[in-house]
């Protein structure tokens, strides 16, 4: 079996008009960078992978993660993780139980609270499981975001402008995080961003879009 | 909430809330042109209009509900403008706003009463100002509520459509840039009234202009305010129409239904007549904008609808109190301010029946309020899943129960219950409740709904959360404190409602607003005290702990501590 994210003959109209088209495989452990200014369909082609594209796009072409056709399968099925530029953690629940949320069901009580801990641990925030996601800072948050969608064990990873909300110095530290864990775990990882230190910071391989047009470099 | 029956909420809601309207229309035609085989007549033919015709009263009864229904609409909508033009933003108009949420939802037939026991000559505005400025020591002999112009009653319903137009013109301000607007024409050199008129209120009156034929309609056709503070001799169209309901003379049934047809043109031609006015208005506002007024008169103006918004809150506030006092009064003499002593035998007295009736409206109330969440939730989600969106043209669908008067189908249902043998209670009351309730908590929960960033949702599922559990476990925990507004618009709705209780329940229902409007022609001020309060707690409790729920339930949560 094919490890890796393939988009095969991707292409996403909205209204007849052409928005994006990709025929590309990302390696796992590799990072695809899609750069293009604002409006250009970056998000729209991270939706369509996502299975959320909204019902005015007409999407032709097949999504497949790790030798299987995952284009038809509902979201929730498609083991395929996402961070947005905003953390997006539950207000309601306190940070362990964001975690827990995204920790896959099985193991016993014990078992998932020690999983959630060590999890914490790992990025520095061990004893934070009771806190209120609104107390905590901004890379607190982003380094939250991570280790739920972690947690939830993905086959790939996707960044919708992930890093843009956070400060410049923050911003290479969490971004340097993401990549290093995405690389431990071996997942493909698709990443849209407009900033080009983003993309030199991936080290992959970089599509620009714009007008419909595909350019590789 | 099963997957597969999801998608067919939206035709259910639409059903439970237009079916009753329709049917009920139909009922009232058939009658109307005498044919009403239950009884014994067979039609088509004309002389219920005939009969209806012959009654002297008639006249007067429609020129009663038009003048009240178009004034108290005309009237509450200028303040409403003019208020908001003037003061919005502003720390007097913040306590004003303040003011709305318990304003909203005192029940109209409870501010009646309160406006009645402020302003009738032994009230208290007369007590307070007797006899040291107007040398009465006993009540003068002026027919001041029920008086023959039907003023009084429009005092009433202008006092409660206040609230009810700021808040939705409040709502309309978000989505128009007022601000800005406002700036921009400030540094033109408009004042500030001057400017929100000419900038803004286009914009806004766009967005209200539902809700303000929903106050037109309203106040054309009401029953429970035309009781208590209406003339009654004729009474409104509505009013006689209620009367012939109930007399035991089925005949009478016929002409009851003929006049909710008369009633239902009425609504409509005054609703193409506001139409018009509205071009004509548009038209000459054009002309105002045009010749670039900067607006000169505007502080005296702004003055002065500050003075009428105060008032009209008070008198709610203040009728609220009035009733209170009426409640633990014991001797009150004319013209004390306060009676000699206060007691609870007037609780003690009407403590039971009033427990009883309190019981039944909480039954009502409750049941109807959570179909109509669960309905609109399923619609909402149903939306949001399936992309199955209500147009901006099926908006109107929503407002139909509110624009088709009362008293024009509810007669027809009740006639069609009877002639189908359906016995009417406590469940077709609920029914008819469900048609009121659901659009005020669909147009309440819907904005909040929809605004809720469906990106949490995209994070949900990509976790692995099928779409029942981003429902139960993020959406609707996050949207706790809008679905407990909702629920207590809901409530407030039901507890209101008189004339659906009254007619589909044939009596036999008895709510606390059913019961307090039968008090009306009595006059015993300490038993319509007791029953106004309880009315207004039925209604008031509920807001106050969709405040507090959220508050205590989400207090260690600062993300979801407002809004």
């Amino acid at each position: 079996m094919d490890k890796g994210l393939i988009l095969d003959n991707v292409a996403i109209s909205k209204g007849g008009a052409p928005l994006v088209a990709l025929n590309h495989t990302i390696a796992p452990g590799e990072v695809l960078t899609v750069m293009g200014p604002s409006g250009v369909g970056k998000s729209t082609l991270l939706s369509y992978v996502t299975g959320t594209l909204a019902l005015d796009f007409t999407a032709r072409g097949r999504v497949i993660l790790d030798g299987m056709d995952i284009t038809n399968t509902p979201p929730h099925q498609r083991m395929v993780g996402i961070l947005f530029q905003d953390d997006l953690l539950f207000p309601h629940l306190s940070v362990g139980q964001n975690l827990a949320f995204g920790l896959r069901p099985g193991g016993t009580r014990p078992e998932r609270q020690t999983r959630i801990e060590t999890a914490l641990a790992e990025v520095d925030l061990a004893g934070f499981a009771d806190r209120d996601p609104a107390t905590l800072s901004g890379g607190q948050k982003a380094r939250v975001a991570l280790m739920r969608m972690l947690l939830s064990s993905p086959c790939a990873l996707l960044l919708d402008e992930a890093f843009s909300r956070l400060d410049a110095a923050l911003r290479a530290q969490v971004r340097q995080l993401v990549f290093d864990r995405a690389r431990a775990l071996s997942l493909p990882v698709l990443m849209v961003t407009h900033d080009a230190d983003d993309a030199a910071a991936a080290g992959g391989e970089i599509i620009t879009l714009g007008n419909g047009a595909v350019s590789s470099r | 909430m099963k997957r597969s029956f999801l998608p067919f909420v939206p035709t259910l809601t639409l059903a439970v809330m237009i079916g009753p309207v329709i049917a009920g229309l139909y009922g009232t035609i058939l009658p109307a042109f005498g044919h009403m085989p239950a009884i014994g007549v067979v039609g088509p033919h004309l002389d219920t209009f005939r009969a209806l015709g012959d009654w002297p009263g008639l006249p007067r009864a429609i020129t009663l509900s038009l003048t009240t229904g178009i004034g108290a609409t005309l009237i509450a909508l200028i303040i409403v403008a003019l208020l908001t033009a003037g003061w919005s933003g502003t720390r007097p108009f913040r306590a004003l706003e303040r003011a709305l949420s318990p304003l909203l939802s005192v029940p109209h037939a409870a501010a009646a009463f309160g406006l009645a026991f402020l302003i009738a000559p032994s009230g208290w505005v007369s007590r307070l100002t007797s006899p040291w400025l107007t040398g009465w020591d006993r009540p003068p002999d002026l027919l001041i509520v029920q008086d023959q112009m039907g003023l009084t009653m429009m005092a009433g319903l202008i006092v409660k459509e206040v609230p009810f137009l700021l808040l939705m013109t409040l709502s309309a301000l978000g989505q128009t840039d007022a601000t800005r607007a406002r700036a921009v024409a400030q540094a033109l050199g408009y004042s500030r009234t001057t400017g929100w008129l000419k900038t803004v209120f286009p914009r806004v009156y766009a967005q209200i202009r539902l809700p303000v034929y929903v106050v037109l309609a309203y106040a054309m056709s009401v029953v429970d305010v035309a009781i208590i503070l209406g003339p009654n001799t004729p009474p409104p169209l509505s009013v006689q129409i209620v009367t012939w309901m109930s007399e035991p003379d089925l005949a009478l049934r016929l002409q009851a239904a003929a006049a909710a047809l008369l009633q239902l043109a009425l609504v409509i031609a005054a609703l193409i007549g506001w139409r018009i006015g509205e071009t004509v208005v548009a038209a000459l506002g054009k002309r105002w904008i045009a010749a670039g007024g900067r607006g000169r008169a505007d502080v005296a103006i702004s003055a002065l609808l500050l003075g009428f918004g105060t008032v009209s809150a008070l008198a709610v506030l203040l009728g609220l109190a009035v009733l209170g006092v009426w409640s633990i009064a014991g001797f009150w003499g004319f013209p004390d301010a306060l009676p000699d002593s206060f007691t609870l035998k007037n609780w003690m007295r009407h403590g039971m029946n009033a427990t009883d009736a309190l019981a039944e409206t909480a039954l009502i109330a409750c049941t109807v309020t959570l179909a109509a969440i669960i309905l609109t939730i399923g619609c909402l989600e149903a939306e949001y899943r399936h992309g199955l969106t209500v147009s901006q043209r099926s908006i109107w669908l929503l407002y139909l129960p509110l624009l088709i008067p009362q008293t024009a189908f509810l007669p027809g249902l009740q006639i069609m219950l009877l002639s189908i043998g359906a016995d009417i209670g406590r469940t077709p009351v609920m029914l008819a409740h469900l048609v009121f309730v659901l659009p005020y908590v669909f147009l309440s929960l819907a904005d909040p709904f929809r605004a809720w960033d469906a990106r949490t949702g995209t994070v949900a599922a990509a976790l692995g959360a099928s779409p029942d559990r981003v429902l139960w476990q993020v959406r609707l925990p996050m949207l706790l404190r809008p679905i407990l507004t909702a629920a207590a618009v809901g409530l407030a709705v039901s507890v209101g409602q008189y004339l659906p209780t009254l007619l589909i329940g044939g009596g036999r229902v008895s709510t606390l607003t059913t019961e307090a409007v039968a008090l009306a022609s009595g006059g015993d001020r300490r038993a319509i005290g007791v029953y106004g309060l309880m009315q207004t707690g039925a209604a008031l409790v509920p807001f106050a702990l969709a405040l507090l729920l959220p508050a205590f339930i989400w207090r260690n949560r600062q993300g979801l501590r407002h809004g």
